[in-house]
């Protein structure tokens, strides 16, 4: 990011707005709120219970996996409990812990009085209690929840699903009507709301990765929202898009899927890169390196995004030309991951570093994200990943990218963040506490799942054969300690977010930007009057 | 790190192929799997070396370029040299990855010339192989029993890797895969060969091996197909030319003697002996092995309206199944004799008693 | 980029009662299809009912709030731009909705069918489906017995060809109307913007007219394999577009005849008018690509 020189804004203008007020009293100041703060709050909030049920779900799965055999839970309710495991982490953790940030600080970070549109706002994020409510719902109906997987591969999910799929079908409807929603006011937000003098190459990274993103979502949410209703039409009206008897083809609802799917990954990462960019410059005291380069790699990314997707289908039997054509485009996403990896690590470069909580948690982002990374170049060689697709490597690949990736850079943000929204420190013991205990629960969890894949462990399976007990049983073990210690965050947070140290309004003593120049905590109305950048 | 853990994993990993510690792939049998494994030993040393490199630096700025050791800060944030060089060399490393994986990839799709064709069908949840050359169509069923599943019973070594009828193929032939499914997508994997197809109702993939060691080779579904999708392995036996003959026609006489047995009339209770065995092998997983089946997902046999109705009707679901739902035709699967003693049982057991029972003569007409 | 202070609304409850209606309509509509395919009765519709009033409820009151405050001077030129975006990427999103179901027509053309008759690299796969033979359109699927194939087709050259002409013509009526706003000719804005209002009605008579044709008498239906199905779900997406863009026109000529709008400020008319032109585009790739291909 280019630095920034601010005209120091007017902070406490709302005195003299007659809209400009503090927040509402009661109940009815969530329920009617149209402020991009209570709006961040509530997603991340909401994120937050989610990733604790879907992490309890987690801890369902691989207690039954500690041993051989079925100690706990019956096939049926695994795989329910894997299906829920992978849609509530995906749909209700982590993309709303993105929004969630994004709604507190894209406004703040490029001077805007709030989101574009503050009463959409509020609807986009109302949606999803309803829309986990109906899809936990279907835990207690007849026949159990979704039980084919959070990629829910048709016949399995239309002619051979239980009846709760119907409701999962809305449920997802729903919930991308809100993503949709929230994408189209964070575009709108950064294209037309940003400070005189901040353009669009001084953005801060967070918000060019969101501003993509939300590209991202607006391309590929109606994509889904459409498979979906082809299954519906399948299930109830007679139709035959995945039934080869009509003409149809079960592939088709796969190559659906993963053209929303691959980029839905990418959704689930770049905002983690932003935050990352935003976090390893603090705390090196040096500026990013290569700012134009980060941007035109995650551009690069995203729009690879749209042509990879069938690398998740290399054995479906795709005609030899599409297999080779789906690894080259696979293999070349390989430049612009680089690139950023690269400059991440030439930013601490001759830097004078302090490791502070949401540092520790960047750098263990740039570490496991990048074995992640690598061990996703190896699935995207074709003839390689017959070996590897649906086993266990495959698990530890996306658990890599998606855990200490997306999960470790929405903790690092909130570390990073949480002083400027509450105004106070969290403590930097227990932080440091809660990142030694996650990094070595991650590690413990997820590492030992390279092997029982290469060793030939299929994924989604509640019972395995003997020669893979070993690296199971430490992998229990490590879940068990990844998800405790999540306790000690929630503690953190809760805690000293109430009666921790008062915060200043840089808060870290490198930081640079417009968010970082109003008080902490931050006014309920920021920037009314937009603050002049040169 | 942790990168460094797995690379020194590695070269500790012995060569048997089933140690319990095995941390890497197999290297596996056939030309193909050698050369999957040598790209995938290729594609992991390049990951190794770049992991290092970058691993390197960031940890030598962490150690060395830290506040408390009085770092201060440099102001360079960019050079276009070093970010061009860093660009263009993984381009070329990627280009240097995707040549001989293309022509891995183009071996593993010439299926032409074969020797043996066998069709390899996914149901829920077993294997099914038509020899199409020869008269031989067989399922192959985990044979692994429900107490070592349930930890009432000390677990075999072959543990859920086991099947009443195995898949038998010729050494040193080139046997073509047409891999399909009834009901839901599986996936057909046997890692020493390093052959793993999709299995898509209403299609075809075809895949191919040729297996030069005679032996015996366990493999899995990899598709989640449903609640057992942990139970369905796949066991190949790859028996030396005369060997494989001999069971060719040893398969023809079996089917023979079946036939035989058909025509024989048989007592209810001879049914219904024989058809507690077949029921709790071929039926249990869904209508549960005491007939109270799922609720939601599976019906009971317990007083269900066909077990408990015409005994026409009974016979026509259980040998033709029900289309769009989970219920097979079981006509394909089950031998006339099976299929008679498993109506007879289930309506004189699991909790009913009707009191009538079926021949198997009486079978053939459904 | 303005310097003006940008209006943000004051609490506001219609996003929540909204998102309940968006609540209600889900859990209703799901239980509603359960009960209809296993042949039950359920409290589905009533609730799926419920959904509806709220959203009616909520559409009236929202819309209603946003039209005083714009007509209010609340808004400025930034406000203006964020709906304007807003508006453009909501069709972009609905451009991907089609999108999917114009790649799954693609893909079955191109892929699945061939295959299933023996064409192609996968074209072992005809083994399953012996005597099936590939053809576009699919008359006759590969298993007949679980999905017949059509009798006969909708002829593209009677009344998809005229649907055509009345949609392409209502885009052009549609733009002298608001050339009529723009230079602010109220009469001649009302006149086109009915006139728009009647061809977007006539289509639609006529799209009906065609199912009813479709169903009655061709066997084409949903369940006759996938060129009824790829058939009806493109046309039907389209056609419910189409409707809900008669009534977004209507509430427009609702809002003239009121007064509403100026030569300067009116981007709801503007808003309308470019769905309706999105609406328009995606019926010329059905026409294409449905009916003629």
């Amino acid at each position: 990011m280019a630095t920034v020189d601010i005209d120091l804004p007017h902070v406490k203008d709302h005195d003299h707005d007659p809209h400009h007020h503090g927040p509402a009293k009661g109940l009815g100041r969530w329920l009617f709120t149209t402020n991009h703060k209570d709006i961040g709050s509530m997603y991340l909030i909401f994120s937050l219970c989610m990733f604790l049920i879907g992490g309890l779900m987690a801890l369902v799965i691989r207690a039954e996996l500690f041993q051989p055999g079925l100690q706990l839970v019956e096939p049926e309710f695994f795989n329910q409990m894997t299906t829920m495991h992978g849609l509530i982490m995906v749909f209700g953790a982590v993309m709303p812990a993105f929004v969630g940030l994004a709604n507190w600080m894209i406004p703040m970070m490029i001077g805007a009085p709030d989101m574009a549109l503050p009463r959409m706002n509020n609807w986009s994020f109302w949606i999803l209690p309803f829309a986990f409510l109906i899809l936990l719902s279907s835990l207690l109906m007849e026949g159990g929840a979704p039980n084919f997987g959070w990629t829910f591969y048709a016949p399995l999910s239309t002619t051979y699903g239980p009846p709760s799929t119907t409701f999962f079908i809305f449920g997802v409807h729903i919930m991308g009507v809100s993503s949709i929603m929230g994408a189209i006011n964070i575009i709108a937000t950064i294209l037309n709301l940003r400070a005189p003098g901040m353009t669009l190459m001084k953005m801060p990274l967070f918000v060019w990765t969101w501003l993509i993103t939300a590209f991202l979502l607006i391309a590929v949410m109606p994509v889904l929202a459409g498979v979906v209703t082809m299954m519906l039409m399948d299930i109830h009206f007679g139709t035959s898009f995945f039934n080869a008897a009509g003409g149809g083809d079960p592939v088709l609802f796969q190559h659906v899927f993963w053209f929303f799917g691959h980029p839905e990954v990418y959704i689930m990462i770049l905002p983690a890169f932003g935050i990352v960019s935003e976090i390893i410059p603090t705390f090196a005291r040096k500026r990013l390196f290569g700012y134009p380069s980060m941007v035109y790699a995650v551009a690069s990314i995203a729009l690879l995004s749209f042509i990879v997707w069938a690398h998740h289908m290399f054995t479906v039997g795709m005609p030899l030309v599409g297999e080779v054509f789906f690894m080259f485009a696979t293999m070349l996403i390989a430049v612009p991951t680089g690139v950023k990896v690269f400059n991440w690590v030439a930013t601490m470069f001759r830097g004078s570093m302090t490791f502070e909580t949401p540092m520790l948690f960047a750098l263990a982002f740039v570490v496991l994200f990048t074995i992640g990374g690598l061990s996703g170049l190896m699935l995207a060689i074709a003839p390689v990943d017959f070996q590897y697709h649906d086993t266990y490597f495959v698990v530890a690949h996306f658990h890599y990218v998606l855990v200490p990736g997306a999960v470790f850079g929405i903790m690092a943000g909130v570390y990073y963040w949480l002083p400027k929204w509450t105004g106070h420190v969290l403590n930097e013991s227990l932080g440091k506490f809660h990142f030694w205990m996650s990094f070595v629960g991650v590690n413990i969890t997820f590492f030992p799942m390279h092997f029982v894949g290469l060793a030939g462990m299929p994924r989604r399976i509640p019972d395995y054969a003997l020669q893979f007990a070993d690296f199971n049983s430490i992998a229990s073990v490590g879940a068990f300690i990844f998800g405790l210690s999540q306790l000690i965050f929630v503690y953190n947070i809760i805690h000293n977010a109430r009666v921790g140290e008062k915060a200043t309004a840089q808060v870290w003593d490198g930081a640079h930007g417009l968010e970082w120049t109003v008080p902490s905590p931050a006014p309920y109305h920021t920037f009314s009057t937009p603050p002049k950048v040169d | 790190m942790t990168k460094a853990l797995l690379a020194l994993g590695l070269s500790l990993a012995g060569s048997s192929a089933m140690a319990d510690w095995q941390v890497n792939l197999n290297r596996g049998v056939t030309e193909i799997s050698n050369a999957v494994f040598d790209l995938h030993m290729l594609i992991f040393w390049i990951c190794v070396v770049i992991g290092v490199g970058v691993f390197g630096v960031m940890f030598y700025s962490i150690f060395m370029h830290r506040k408390s050791k009085g770092a201060q800060a440099a102001h360079f944030h960019e050079n276009t040299t070093v970010e061009v060089v860093w660009t263009v060399i993984p381009f070329l490393i990627l280009i240097g990855m995707a040549i001989p994986a293309t022509g891995t990839l183009m071996d593993m799709y010439d299926t032409s010339e074969a020797d043996v064709d066998i069709q390899v069908t996914g149901y829920q949840w077993k294997w099914r192989y038509q020899y199409l050359d020869e008269d031989i169509d067989f399922f192959s069923n985990m044979s692994t029993p429900r107490e070592e599943i349930y930890n009432e019973a000390g677990k075999n070594p072959n543990y859920l890797l086991e099947v009443d009828n195995p898949l038998v193929i010729p050494a040193g032939k080139k046997v073509r895969f047409l891999i399909t499914a009834n009901d839901v997508i599986h996936s057909w994997w046997v890692p020493h060969f390093a052959v793993k197809k999709d299995a898509i109702p209403g299609f075809i993939n075809e895949s191919w091996v040729r297996v030069d060691e005679p032996g015996v080779y366990r493999g899995q579904c990899t598709e989640l197909c449903g609640k057992d999708h942990g139970f369905m392995p796949v066991v190949v036996e790859v028996k030396p030319q005369a060997e494989y003959e001999a069971w060719v026609a040893a398969q023809k006489a079996k089917q023979a003697a079946l036939a035989d047995a058909a025509s024989q009339s048989y007592s209810i209770d001879e049914l219904i002996a024989t058809g507690e065995g077949v029921y709790q092998r071929v039926c249990a997983a869904c209508h549960a092995p005491n007939g109270g089946g799922v609720p939601g997902a599976f019906p009971a046999i317990t007083g269900s309206a066909i077990a408990t109705g015409p005994i026409a009707d009974h016979i026509n679901i259980v040998a033709n199944g029900k289309s769009g739902t989970a219920m097979q035709a079981f006509k394909e699967q089950l031998s006339a004799v099976d299929l008679a003693a498993v109506v007879t049982y289930q309506r004189n057991r699991l909790g009913n008693a009707v009191g009538d029972f079926v021949n198997p003569s009486d079978i053939q007409n459904y | 980029m303005s310097t003006s202070s940008y209006y943000v609304p004051e609490q506001s409850r219609w996003p929540i009662i909204a998102s309940l209606s968006l609540g209600l309509l889900a859990y209703g509509a799901g239980m509603t299809f359960n009960a209809m395919s296993a042949g039950g009765s359920s409290i589905g519709p009533y609730i799926l009912g419920a959904g509806f009033l709220v959203l009616f409820y909520v559409i009236f009151g929202w819309f209603r709030d946003v039209i005083s405050e714009s007509q209010g001077g609340l808004y400025s030129e930034q406000m203006d731009r964020s709906f304007r975006q807003g508006m453009l990427w909501f069709i972009f999103s609905e451009v991907m909705f089609f999108a999917a179901f114009f790649g799954a027509l693609f893909y079955v053309r191109t892929f699945s069918v061939p295959w299933l008759g023996g064409e192609g690299e996968k074209g072992v796969t005809n083994m399953l489906w012996e005597g099936f033979q590939a053809t576009w359109p699919l008359m006759v699927t590969p298993d007949p017995a679980q999905f017949e194939g059509p009798k006969e087709l909708v002829d593209p050259w009677h009344l998809p060809l005229l649907n055509t002409v009345l949609l392409i013509s209502s885009s052009v009526t549609i733009t002298i109307a608001h050339h009529a706003l723009k230079e602010g000719h109220r009469k001649k804005l009302e006149l086109w913007l009915a006139a728009t209002i009647v061809l977007a009605i006539a289509f639609l008579y006529f799209q009906v007219v065609e199912y009813i044709e479709a169903y009655t008498h061709l066997g084409l239906t949903l369940q006759s394999g996938i060129y009824g199905a790829t058939f009806f779900m493109l046309t039907g997406f389209h056609g419910f577009h189409v409707t809900l863009g008669t009534i977004i026109l209507f509430v427009m000529l609702l809002r003239i005849f009121d007064g509403d709008f100026t030569p300067k400020q009116h981007f709801a008319f503007e808003a309308a008018a470019w769905y309706w032109h999105f609406v328009d585009v995606v019926w010329v790739g059905l026409f294409i690509f449905v009916y003629v291909l």
